[in-house]
């Protein structure tokens, strides 16, 4: 195959958009994990449950006669409170009791959690894919362009830029992004200087749910389907994500995302997808040969 | 001792003398043997079968029977097991069967042919679907009344290639057994026949979030036509990726596809994709028929491969009268030359042994329902 530079960029492109989705729910992983190195493995849950919320708003608002624009940004604002929600309750319910227990039992509560919660969906909902509705809208400017990407992919990498960046600027400048740092530094010593741990927490919770709920609605509009199992694949995928990157380190999570997307998308463009699984975890298990922490990850030093 | 051994031959020959006598009177009766599973886990597919042949029967011999003579049912039972069939196979020759409606798994049927064929039997499946049954030419005394397994690759492949004139075509699935067994007869059809190429044969990974990557390959390689072995969740995401790409390629699945929720989830974008899939049988008034009387006879409603096996009792039957003997080569002309009308429709047998014009259609989407491509 001789080289083809917009073959090339359609595949890049498709691996950025694969990698941004990855992202938004690779940091939920990753806070979480920073702060109480716990897998929240609920976390792909919280991401189907934004998009089963949002496929709702959307039937409502449809029925209303709303333009899409409009019911794309309600649906993902109701999508966003839903999950937080989801993600509050979750840790209170379950990872908050145990705080202090093994940490196997808080990763087993996790994964009971996410089946919990698959089933729920379930059973309250439909095991049948539902269809969802493109909410985004087909920009003009874009026609030129539009074999090679779509306005839902431009979307997509931009909403997950302002996300990233919006959350790196919380973590660096405000009050809760320095308490959120202090926790994951020593919880026993920010406990002592006046943190409210268990708020911090809750909030790490809430802005992790929040960033999935937006990824789970971009990608069902993207995609246009969505059932109640989307969640653990892409919880699934997610996690490697974060692992890969470093677990606990917020770009690292965003870098992971993209270089498994890519690798993803690459492989698949280029050589076969019969092993698209397969070569994303080979690669997953060299990146950790060579840097055990992941990309950016921190090495632990021995304290003496 | 001695007197014992010789009590025993006695009884033996007693036993075989009876035997031969019971040969001796059975010639007054056409004898169907009827073969299948009729116990154990998958009893549920041989016995619409046992069914159907006694619905048939029965009628028959009200009517005089097959050239003036009743019909008998001997009914065998093998469990889908291969190592029993053999000897269902045997106690049927031996009891003097005419012909043998069965049997009913690939694998059991397989077994019992070898001895059919020793015998000079004809056996006829309503449901053993393996290709290589009739294709690979050992079985000559062997026909089916249902579609062998790669008779939708076959069916997909030649609408492709006399329908839609595709010169490229890019071969995707699932990975999964289905999609996967189908997928790779259609290639090995495309390989065989020259007026077009296979651009691409790939694997897609089921679930996967989305698949830009794999559209833009199938785009990449110029492909006129897809063939996808599948099911609908990837199939909807792969046509819905590849209208919002503006391409126009056509896209040819199966049975997996051919299904309403396909149609519910990728909205707009199902207009236009071909499915194969059983034959719609509803409109036909024998099946309909047939259903009633299985109504009739047992309270509920036929099970598996009840409307297959009802055919093959009525063609076998029909051959015996046409021919006119129970004799193998006779039997096997008139299968091969006549036509016969069934519950899947007017039906004769290829030389090989497959029923013609059972099986599958292609369907296409047209304003929100799957539609029968005349």
């Amino acid at each position: 195959m001789s080289w083809d530079f917009n073959y090339f960029m359609e595949l890049f492109l498709a691996g950025l958009t694969r990698g941004s989705i990855y992202a938004l729910i690779a940091l939920g992983y990753t806070m979480v994990y920073g702060i109480i190195e716990l897998i929240n493995f609920a976390h792909g849950e919280i991401y189907m449950i934004g998009a089963f919320t949002a496929l709702i708003v959307t039937g409502v608002l449809t029925l209303m006669g709303w333009n899409s624009v409009a019911i794309l940004f309600i649906a993902a604002v109701v999508a966003v409170v839903y999950s937080s929600a989801y993600g509050y309750t979750v840790e209170k319910i379950a990872y908050k009791p145990l705080r202090n227990a093994p940490r196997l039992s808080a990763l087993i509560s996790a994964i009971g959690m996410s089946l919990f919660l698959q089933n729920y969906v379930l059973l309250a909902q439909t095991s049948d894919f539902l269809p969802f509705p493109a909410l985004i809208p087909e920009f003009k400017w874009l026609q030129p362009w539009e074999h090679i990407v779509r306005s839902s992919q431009i979307v997509i990498y931009v909403t997950t830029a302002i996300v990233m960046i919006l959350l790196t600027f919380m973590i660096k400048f405000t009050r809760i992004g320095k308490a959120m740092r202090a926790v994951s530094q020593d919880k026993a010593m920010a406990m002592l200087v006046g943190v409210d741990v268990n708020r911090v927490i809750s909030v790490t919770f809430i802005v992790g749910s929040a960033t999935a709920a937006i990824g789970g609605v971009l990608i069902a509009s993207h995609i246009g389907q969505i059932n109640f199992y989307i969640g653990f694949i892409a919880g699934i995928k997610a996690f490697v994500a974060a692992v890969m990157g470093g677990i606990g380190s917020i770009p690292g999570a965003v870098l992971g995302s993209l270089v498994l997307g890519w690798t993803e998308s690459f492989f698949t463009g280029y050589i076969s997808s019969d092993y698209e699984d397969v070569f994303a975890f080979l690669f997953l298990v060299f990146i950790l040969i060579f840097r055990p922490s992941g990309i950016l990850g921190r090495t632990e030093s021995e304290k003496v | 001792m001695d007197m014992r051994k010789t009590f025993t031959v006695a009884i033996v020959g007693l036993f075989l003398v009876l035997s031969l006598v019971g040969i001796g009177t059975a010639a007054d009766t056409i004898k169907l043997g009827v073969a299948g599973p009729h116990s154990g886990d998958l009893a549920s597919y041989g016995i619409p079968t046992v069914r159907a042949a006694e619905i048939i029967v029965k009628k028959v011999n009200a009517k005089g029977g097959v050239m003036g003579k009743q019909v008998e049912l001997l009914v065998e039972d093998d469990v889908c097991k291969p190592e029993i069939a053999t000897n269902t196979a045997t106690k049927l020759a031996s009891e003097g069967a005419d012909v043998v409606l069965g049997h009913i798994c690939s694998g059991a049927t397989k077994a019992a042919l070898g001895i059919y064929k020793g015998a000079n039997k004809i056996a006829m499946s309503p449901s053993a679907t393996n290709p290589a049954l009739t294709q690979s030419g050992d079985y000559p005394n062997f026909y089916r009344t249902i579609a062998s397994d790669d008779a939708q690759a076959q069916l997909e492949v030649d609408f492709a290639l006399n329908n839609l004139k595709a010169k490229k075509i890019a071969v995707l699935h699932d990975k999964g057994d289905y999609g996967k067994g189908l997928a790779e007869f259609a290639k090995s059809f495309l390989e065989k026949d020259p007026r077009a190429e296979v651009v691409l044969f790939e694997g897609v990974t089921p679930g996967a979030m989305d698949y830009s990557a794999v559209v833009q390959k199938i785009k990449q390689s110029g492909a006129d036509a897809v063939i996808f072995g599948g099911y609908h969740p990837e199939a909807s995401k792969i046509v819905s990726q590849m209208r919002k790409k503006k391409m126009k390629t056509a896209f040819v699945s199966d049975d997996g596809v051919k299904d309403d929720t396909f149609i519910k989830v990728a909205g707009q974008y199902a207009e236009g994709v071909y499915a194969t899939g059983p034959k719609d049988l509803s409109s036909n008034a024998m099946y309909n028929e047939a259903v009633e009387e299985h109504r009739k006879a047992y309270g509920e409603d036929p099970g598996a491969f009840y409307p297959q096996a009802y055919a093959a009792t009525l063609a076998l039957l029909n051959a015996i009268e046409k021919a006119g003997s129970t004799d193998y080569d006779a039997l096997r002309k008139a299968l091969q030359t006549n036509d016969v009308d069934t519950p899947l429709g007017k039906i004769r047998f290829d030389a090989k042994g497959d029923a013609t014009g059972v099986g599958f259609s292609v369907y296409q989407v047209k304003n929100g329902k799957y539609v029968e491509v005349k």
